[in-house]
């Protein structure tokens, strides 16, 4: 790292040339240069552009072809091969079988049992998180002008803790009997449910937690966007007789569509991958009611089926992908 | 977060100044909204409930980690102690030792951090202003490789880093996530939104092309850098599933590891000791929050972000 640092500070002395010939440097990058001389040094001012330019990109290149591209790769290698662990010593004694991991991930009773746990989660989880986050963002930006930083910091709490944490928190909140959450149902006379042990509501339980943890970031994209919806327009909006919900609904929501789109991608993204609640709330139980995609393909990666969990990986990025791009199709034609 | 925007109409350069106006638009509107403010009494009542709801859990979290288990286990559950004590955070650190995990955890996420502030601007920066071959190249590359989820690459990087022999270490820990697509195309978003006469006028000068990046160009990163900077640290301080199959001996856990092994292990029963080791993984993070959180949101606001 400090080596890297140093290549980035010195200046490339030795290439430079002396700034004389200044006047003309401005326009060194322009097509239409101006005569041979012009071509020349246009000519040396873009090898030496090339050169820094390369310098500054190869320690990530490097980097990121060992880490990232080289590992993706792999995987889409791996989901048609039979690898398992203890080939990994001996990576020539695999065999390529097509697409039977995909078959058979397609076809194992509880790997369609997750994905149906995991579009539950998406379905109701994204719109819960959205509503709540927009929300909290409008009332943040428009509602109040005092302890705004207060709010806000009290809001993002959630997303910069340690889903570890989280899960200890949450699994004395969830108790039942003596929960948090179930005594102050009490108070108003409903009994609540054995939350984590109930596999009719143990996915609820993970859904409101996630919310509850990841709502946070939404409301802070929001917020951004929402400041860059002119003020003029809801003075004129307001003049005309409009109320605050159709202000909010034809001049807000169509503004905030760019940001919409964004918070609700991103989100529907972290939500198809959803892992770390089953991981340490429930191990994917009772009965499985809160196994998801992800979960199961770490533990088919924790049994030593590598080839069949990168095929299982590789059916939730197509999914992400379409899902992303129905998105990007739904919000964006309407603009 | 990382994902989208590849098909954004990404850079149009000098379309909105280097980054301030957007924010400074704003101010006139809010000054006039307040105008109401006195019929607004009742939002804050509901942000209040709100906050309290959102907070409920920490509040308890730290007031739990003083309580002794006896109370702990009492139904219903109490809110203040009855007996505050230390014990469960002496006991984190003398006999768990906390204070190793603690160390592990922040050397693999300041190198991480350090990492991708560095890199990703440099290539952020290479890509946002600079022409050399291979640029679409590698920018392709780095935005589609946005969009494949972790758990993709995961068995593969496994694989990389045990054939590798880092397996139970911490460069083991660190190497995979010293630079990301997202942090590239975090900065390359911000920079195109600096003016590019700042080149021309470096160049005029006689300043090398790196000089440039460094001395004039990184200086006006500050709100990109510090977003980068804050999602990189939390990110790396939270991650759990990696360095829960790397790290395989005691002295190598950072701490959601630790906790995670111990709320599991033979310590389950033991309820104050895991609120005690909730709240020390919490503090850190809201310390660095709290001193950046300002250029933070700026950065999410003046970033390709949203």
């Amino acid at each position: 790292m400090t080596a890297q640092t140093g290549t980035t500070g010195s200046p490339t002395g030795p290439v430079t040339p002396a700034p004389a010939a200044t006047a003309g440097r401005p326009d060194d990058r322009s097509p239409h240069g101006a005569g041979e001389a012009g071509a020349q040094r246009r000519g040396t001012s873009r090898a030496r552009e090339g050169r820094a330019a390369w310098i500054l990109a190869i320690p990530f290149c490097l980097l990121f072809l060992a880490f990232t591209a080289w590992p993706v790769l792999q995987s889409l290698f791996m989901s048609i091969t039979d690898t398992r662990a203890r080939d990994l010593r001996k990576p020539f004694s695999v065999n390529i079988i097509g697409f039977d991991n995909f078959a058979k991930a397609l076809s194992d009773p509880i790997f369609r049992k997750a994905a149906a746990n995991t579009a539950y989660f998406v379905l109701v989880g994204v719109p819960l998180t959205l509503v709540l986050a927009l929300a909290a963002a409008l009332a943040l930006d428009k509602g109040i002008t005092r302890f705004r930083a207060i709010f806000r910091l009290g809001f993002y709490l959630p997303v910069i803790t340690s889903i570890v944490a989280v899960a200890v928190v949450w699994r004395f909140l969830l108790q039942d009997p003596g929960g948090l959450i179930n005594t102050v149902l009490g108070w108003v006379g409903i009994s609540g449910p054995n939350w984590l042990g109930d596999p009719d509501w143990s996915m609820p339980a993970l859904i409101i937690m996630a919310a509850w943890r990841n709502f946070g970031t939404a409301m802070i994209i929001f917020l951004a966007g929402l400041q860059a919806v002119p003020a003029e327009l809801h003075e004129a909006a307001a003049i005309d007789g409009a109320n605050a919900w159709k202000r909010f609904r034809h001049v807000t929501l169509p503004l905030l569509r760019p940001t919409m789109l964004f918070v609700m991608v991103t989100t529907s993204i972290g939500y198809l991958q959803v892992f770390e609640e089953p991981f340490v709330m429930t191990k994917g139980g009772p009965l499985n009611s809160t196994m998801t995609v992800s979960y199961y393909t770490y533990q088919q990666f924790g049994f030593g089926n590598y080839g069949l969990a990168s095929a299982m990986s590789y059916l939730i990025f197509v999914v992400i992908a379409i899902v992303t791009a129905l998105q990007f199709r739904l919000l964006r034609e309407r603009t | 977060m990382s994902v989208d925007t590849a098909p954004r109409p990404v850079g149009k350069p000098g379309q909105s100044g280097p980054s301030g106006p957007r924010s400074r638009d704003s101010k006139p509107r809010l000054g006039m909204v307040g105008s109401s403010q006195g019929s607004k009494w009742w939002l804050y009542v509901i942000l209040t409930v709100a906050l309290v709801a959102v907070i409920a859990p920490f509040i308890w979290m730290v007031l739990g980690s003083f309580k002794n288990e006896g109370e702990l286990r009492q139904v219903p559950p109490t809110w203040l102690p009855e007996s505050a004590s230390l014990d469960n955070y002496t006991q984190l650190f003398d006999k768990l030792s906390f204070g190793q995990f603690f160390t592990n955890s922040i050397v693999v996420a300041v190198v991480v951090t350090i990492g991708n502030l560095v890199f990703c601007s440099m290539l952020g920066y290479a890509l946002a202003m600079l022409d050399f071959k291979g640029k679409r190249v590698i920018f392709v590359a780095v935005m589609t490789t946005l969009m494949i989820p972790g758990v993709v690459t995961f068995v593969p990087l496994f694989v990389l880093v045990a054939n590798a022999g880092l397996i139970d270490s911490l460069p083991g820990l660190f190497l995979p996530f010293l630079v990301s697509p997202f942090g590239v195309f975090l900065m390359r978003q911000f920079i195109l939104g600096l003016p590019k006469d700042l080149l021309d006028a470096g160049r005029v000068d006689g300043a090398g092309e790196l000089r440039i990046f460094w001395k004039i160009i990184l200086p006006l990163c500050g709100p990109a850098l510090a977003t980068l900077g804050i999602l990189t640290f939390l990110g790396s301080w939270n991650n759990f599933l990696w360095p829960l199959v790397v790290a395989q001996s005691e002295d190598k856990y950072t701490l959601p590891v630790a906790l995670a092994l111990y709320s599991t292990g033979q310590n389950s029963t033991n309820y104050g000791l895991l609120l005690a080791g909730a709240t020390v993984v919490i503090v850190p993070i809201l310390v660095v929050f709290l001193v950046f959180q300002k250029r933070f949101i700026e950065g999410i606001a003046t970033t390709g972000l949203k």
